[in-house]
């Protein structure tokens, strides 16, 4: 079932030691995400500018899973449009479902790529797309403000 | 060969794979295997017996209706209760819990009374009081812990006060593993004319249950952790109650007449059964009460407590498992173990074990309120049942040693 390849000391070390786990000094938007069942618990914190995600941040608990997975989607959307952070949480969502499998495609989702392989434990999907859902509900957050 | 080996052939399941790897069940605090007899029982009942029972005058119906109410008398016996009308069928303890505290919570609680519950409560038996003294404007409060992890008798007698109207407390806590004091809550709560409901279901699959000897007034349980199917639970309750109870849920078969304005309800214990209930559930409950009473309470917690009495000191001796509820000086424990693995969180545990076919249960256990009263945000729960033997308790430890190599933490 390729456990190995999925706790990676990618995953262990991002979870371990995340860079992008800090509070944002003057965020947009922040939003919990949960995941009621297992205690997974992360703040999403965006500062969104013209419509660009200048910086973002999160802070929480969780599995290994949820916490790379964040740090990972964090490093990805950083700096890019609103735009453009939908296309890679849409890209995203297709590698966990298994709807996108072509490598060349997903390899825009650079480290985050990695997770594809959690595709195989149903049981810890949830904790792969916690963060990119949690993206998603604050985005819209941010559009309706 | 421990004695639990002569069980296992009973259970179809276990004899199956997960992940490539022989199945070490150690969720049973969360579900039980089935044994062949209550398997067949449920066949039995769909293949020659099944018709909807207390309504046609045909014999397959009567068949349905004695299947049905032989179960109730059985577990009448089973939780030696004073009377069979006092035991109703509901479709899970949740369900049970949810009965007492909408039927008899909402009607006999009011503006400045307390409902008492325990911290080490399952959601299904706090829940429910919470949205009682939300609605009603009561005070809900709550008996804490000791260091050990068992219920303080300094807040039993502290919480329970002449305000007091409910006190609801689990026999065994579903977290810890600890057997409560529910005879001596029982007392108290009693003493000040609260009426004291108790949650049987990490107790019943496990110790002989005499609902009088513990002077409850409710008492709820689910069958599947008792080796019965899912969707059949129980609650009983003293017949003087449960008769000035208003109906929990209303409809076919709870009522003695209707009119286009009026409606007589049943006698119990048809009044809390409306609709068509689980016949087939009641069968298989029948099943599993034989099954382990052929067996006898005696067995069954000496094999749990052999495994207990393995596992703990194993444990003990690896510097990275946290173990939670494991230090009672009162003899008082059950085969549930709760650990953490440190540095590793609760899921990826379970992820890891999973993929040496083990089976255990990571995150909150549905008792959020315990795990932020013991500052943890999940854990790990392993939970025995008899058909469990000391090999199964090998190949978990075992298992427990590679989650810091997977997760390059060094042994």
């Amino acid at each position: 079932m390729g456990l190995e390849a999925i706790y990676t000391e990618l995953i262990a070390e991002q979870s371990r030691n995340p860079e992008n786990k800090h509070h944002l000094t003057a965020p947009t938007v922040v939003l919990k995400g949960r995941n009621p069942s297992c205690g997974d618990e992360i703040s999403l914190e965006l500062r969104v500018e013209n419509d660009r995600i200048a910086d973002a941040a999160f802070t929480g608990v969780g599995c290994a899973i949820s916490q790379a997975s964040t740090s990972m989607m964090i490093d990805l959307i950083k700096g890019k449009t609103v735009a453009e952070a939908k296309r890679l949480m849409a890209l995203f969502f297709g590698m966990i479902k298994r709807e996108i499998t072509d490598d060349a495609v997903l390899e825009e989702l650079d480290e985050a790529a990695a997770l594809k392989n959690v595709a195989n434990l149903p049981a810890r999907v949830k904790c792969a797309v916690l963060s990119w859902h949690t993206l998603e509900d604050a985005l819209q957050t941010e559009k309706e403000k | 060969m421990s004695d639990s080996q002569e069980f296992r052939k009973d259970f179809p399941l276990l004899g199956q794979k997960m992940n490539g790897k022989p199945l070490v069940y150690l969720d049973n605090g969360a579900t039980t295997q089935k044994p062949e007899s209550v398997i067949q029982s449920m066949c039995g009942y769909y293949g020659g017996c099944n018709a909807n029972p207390h309504r046609g005058a045909y014999a397959l119906s009567v068949e349905a209706t004695d299947i049905y109410e032989n179960a109730r008398v059985r577990v009448q016996r089973f939780i030696h209760a004073p009377a069979a009308r006092e035991v109703i069928f509901t479709k899970n303890a949740t369900e049970a819990l949810n009965l007492a505290a909408y039927s008899y919570g909402m009607t006999n609680i009011g503006s400045g009374d307390e409902i008492v519950i325990t911290i080490a409560e399952h959601h299904s038996n706090l829940v429910p009081w919470q949205q009682v003294a939300k609605a009603k404007g009561a005070v809900l409060k709550y008996i804490y812990l000791e260091a050990d992890g068992n219920l303080s008798t300094d807040d039993i007698a502290a919480k329970i006060t002449p305000k007091t109207k409910l006190v609801a407390v689990t026999q065994v806590s579903n977290v810890l593993g600890l057997v409560n004091p529910v005879r001596e809550i029982a007392a108290r709560a009693h003493a000040v004319g609260a009426v004291l409901v108790v949650d049987g279901s990490q107790s019943v699959a496990h110790m002989a249950v005499d609902v009088q000897e513990l002077d409850a007034d409710f008492f709820a349980f689910s069958g599947h952790k008792m080796l019965s199917p899912m969707g059949i639970g129980v609650l009983w309750g003293r017949a003087a109650l449960l008769d000035a109870m208003p109906p929990f849920l209303t409809g076919g078969d709870m009522i003695e007449y209707v009119t286009e304005q009026h409606t007589d309800f049943a006698e119990l214990p048809a009044k809390f059964e409306a609709g068509t209930q689980n016949v087939g559930g009641a069968a298989g409950l029948t099943a599993a009460i034989d099954y382990l009473e052929k067996i006898g309470f005696d067995r069954i917690g000496a094999i749990e407590k052999d495994l207990l009495d393995y596992a703990l000191p194993q444990l003990r001796q690896l510097p990275f498992i946290t173990l939670y509820g494991c230090d009672t000086t009162q003899n008082n424990k059950t085969g549930i173990i709760t650990f953490n693995v440190k540095d590793v969180h609760p899921h990826d545990v379970a992820t890891i074990l999973d993929a040496e076919g083990v089976a255990v249960r990571a995150g909150h256990h549905c008792a959020q309120p315990l795990m932020q009263y013991l500052g943890v945000n999940a854990t790990c729960r392993a939970s025995f049942y008899f058909y469990n033997t000391r090999e199964d308790v090998d190949r978990w430890i075992a298992a427990l040693k590679k989650v810091r190599e997977v997760m390059h933490l060094g042994a």
